[in-house]
């Protein structure tokens, strides 16, 4: 819509926005004041919370809570675990997605509408859990951190928006490079990726967010409970609610009500901290790339 | 046919190598791009290894299949295991979970984001447009456990925000938690809530591609704005609902395993239990691996199945379809 043309905004109009606008600041409201809630509840000790109902600033403010939870082995491990798994998973994800992006986006490539129909179709039929389950195990990898990197290494979706990427690349740097004499492998490496930077980046945060909020894949696959990530630990806590005490045998008495939202709290602040930069590339239209794909 | 080439004409090499034309240039172009096939080969094997070979899993569903007899050595026993599926009466039970669920969320989930979207397209603030979007899909970033965690802390029947409030309307106390009749409201919301916002900003990325000229036409041809959507927006959204609609369809017997999982509790088992959350139960927790493949396998090919018709049936109103 062209801002600078000038309406003359009949009654009606005018009571429209009125009323959008109200929508829109309630609609924006209810999605982030449960985390206000939850943020201000992880600062203050349980007897405030059991007296008070919905607040957003706290009148107590103590670190005890937060202390707690630093100060378990199990949390903090899980916490370690999953930076861990994150870390690793992001970069075999964006190496096995890029690698075969790439070779794709080349038209003239023999075999390519055969794999990228074959890709499609794992979008809309799959083996289900049990078979993948199965294969896994028959891998050896339960138990194993490789259960959670390898079965999904590439998003299919996000194998094609990549592709797609590779694709409107103007054909004109290949051309000149190879006429410079460059190998496939020196335009790959020295021209393709260092223009791809925002788009790897913005992938980066989408596959370690998955690998930060994974919760199935442990679920299944990891047995042991020393190698339990974060989501598993705080499902124990919260859900299971098995107390704190049962979970770490420790002598220090835990918060029961305010430990459980500064765990919480603790699982959404990595998403927190990544979410500055995810808007900044996100708003790029990277996403109307993927639309129009 | 490869002619035979007499040894002795070998060695002078005055002979033409009579390979049928289409094999050369097939080894030719592979030769040339040598370097791409082995970029390509992780990414293949991947797929061959983590999404194919589980395809032919689902042989075992017609298998009485045993870990110690493996998949080879397990006797084939046909149809079984689907009669013994379809006749038990956990069958209805969890379509009907499952449907209700899919079809709360298609009536409920899948218009407002494009409502909101129309709505936030109308904001012609810039700077308000923007807050209201980094606002709306923050809940897409969380993981069901966090969203499952915040659900409890706020819905706890003793100091439980939400309780309170709905205490203070109703009168009366309701465990959302508990009572089977709140699961399936409880669980819409929590999708609405976790990812509208996304979808919006989605949408809105899509509005934002209309040809703003189409508008500006509009404009001087005398349309206000309400004419304008009905015209001008609501048009060029048609093929991207369709796609995304008949996609929709085509998950119906999903639900979405961690959500319904981490909500899914004693008490409200028999609303909660969908396709996904049986599989787990009975293949990984309790080891009846060739049972729990026929329900996967069932759900899997239902889904095939309504993606085509659906995709048929937006095919013959002359909508654009998937393939």
């Amino acid at each position: 819509m062209n801002n600078k043309v000038r309406i003359n905004n009949s009654l009606g109009e005018v009571i429209f926005d009125i009323f959008n606008y109200l929508f829109l600041i309630i609609f924006s409201l209810v999605s982030i004041l449960p985390f206000l809630n939850i943020l201000a509840s992880s600062f203050t000790n349980d007897a405030e919370i059991r007296s008070r109902s919905f607040f957003i600033i706290p009148h107590h403010i103590t670190l005890d809570a937060f202390k707690y939870v630093f100060s378990s082995n199990t949390i903090m491990n899980s916490i370690f675990i999953s930076i861990f798994v994150t870390l690793i998973g992001t970069f075999i994800n964006l190496l096995f997605t890029v690698t075969m992006a790439y070779p794709l986006s080349r038209k003239n490539l023999m075999g390519r509408s055969f794999i990228l129909n074959s890709v499609i179709f794992t979008m809309v039929f799959s083996g289900g859990m049990i078979p993948t389950y199965l294969v896994v195990k028959s891998l050896h990898l339960i138990n194993s951190y490789w259960s959670l990197w390898l079965p999904s290494a590439i998003g299919a979706m996000n194998l094609i928006i990549v592709k797609n990427f590779f694709e409107e690349m103007p054909q004109d740097l290949r051309e000149a490079a190879t006429i410079d004499g460059c190998t496939e492998v020196q335009i790959l490496f020295k021209i393709i990726l260092p223009l791809a930077k925002p788009m790897l980046a913005t992938f980066a945060l989408f596959y370690a967010v998955s690998h930060w909020n994974n919760f199935m894949g442990p679920l299944l696959y990891i047995n042991d409970s020393e190698k339990w990530p974060f989501q598993i630990i705080l499902r124990q806590l919260i859900i299971l609610s098995r107390t704190a005490t049962q979970l770490d045998e420790t002598q220090i008495a835990a918060p029961q009500e305010s430990m459980k939202m500064a765990v919480i709290v603790v699982g959404m602040l990595p998403i927190m901290l990544v979410y500055p930069f995810l808007q900044k590339y996100f708003a790029k239209g990277i996403m109307t790339g993927a639309i129009k794909g | 046919m490869n002619a035979q080439i007499h040894p002795k004409l070998v060695k002078d090499k005055q002979y033409i190598i009579s390979r049928k034309p289409k094999v050369t240039k097939v080894i030719t172009r592979l030769k040339k791009d040598k370097f791409l096939y082995m970029l390509l080969a992780p990414g293949v094997l991947y797929f061959i290894i983590f999404k194919f070979v589980p395809m032919w899993g689902i042989l075992i569903s017609f298998k009485d299949y045993s870990p110690y007899l493996g998949f080879w050595n397990s006797p084939w026993i046909g149809l079984e295991n689907f009669k013994t599926f379809f006749m038990n009466p956990d069958f209805f039970r969890l379509i009907k979970n499952t449907l209700l669920l899919s079809f709360y969320n298609i009536i409920f989930a899948f218009p407002l984001p494009i409502l909101v979207a129309l709505l936030l397209n109308e904001i012609r603030v810039k700077k308000f447009k923007k807050i209201v979007q980094t606002l709306i899909y923050v809940p897409h970033f969380l993981s069901w456990v966090i969203i499952g965690s915040i659900t409890l802390v706020l819905c706890n029947t003793q100091d439980g925000v939400i309780s309170q409030l709905l205490f203070k309307i109703v009168g009366k106390k309701i465990d959302l938690l508990a009572d089977p009749n709140w699961f399936r409201p409880l669980i819409v919301v929590q999708g609405m809530w976790k990812d509208c916002g996304w979808n919006t900003v989605l949408f809105l990325a899509a509005l934002s591609g209309i040809d703003s000229e189409q508008y500006e036409a509009a404009i001087i041809d005398g349309a206000n704005r309400f004419k304008q959507l009905v015209y001008i927006t609501l048009p060029s959204l048609k093929s991207i609902i369709a796609v995304l609609f008949i996609l929709r369809m085509g998950t119906v017997l999903d639900n979405g395993f961690e959500h319904i999982f981490i909500m899914t509790n004693a008490l409200n088992r028999n609303v909660a239990d969908v396709f996904d959350t049986y599989v787990y139960t009975l293949g990984i927790t309790q080891g009846a691996f060739s049972y729990s493949t026929t329900v996967g396998l069932f759900k899997s090919v239902v889904g095939l199945i309504l993606i085509q018709a659906t995709n048929l049936i937006s095919k013959k109103f002359g909508e654009t379809s998937l393939f």
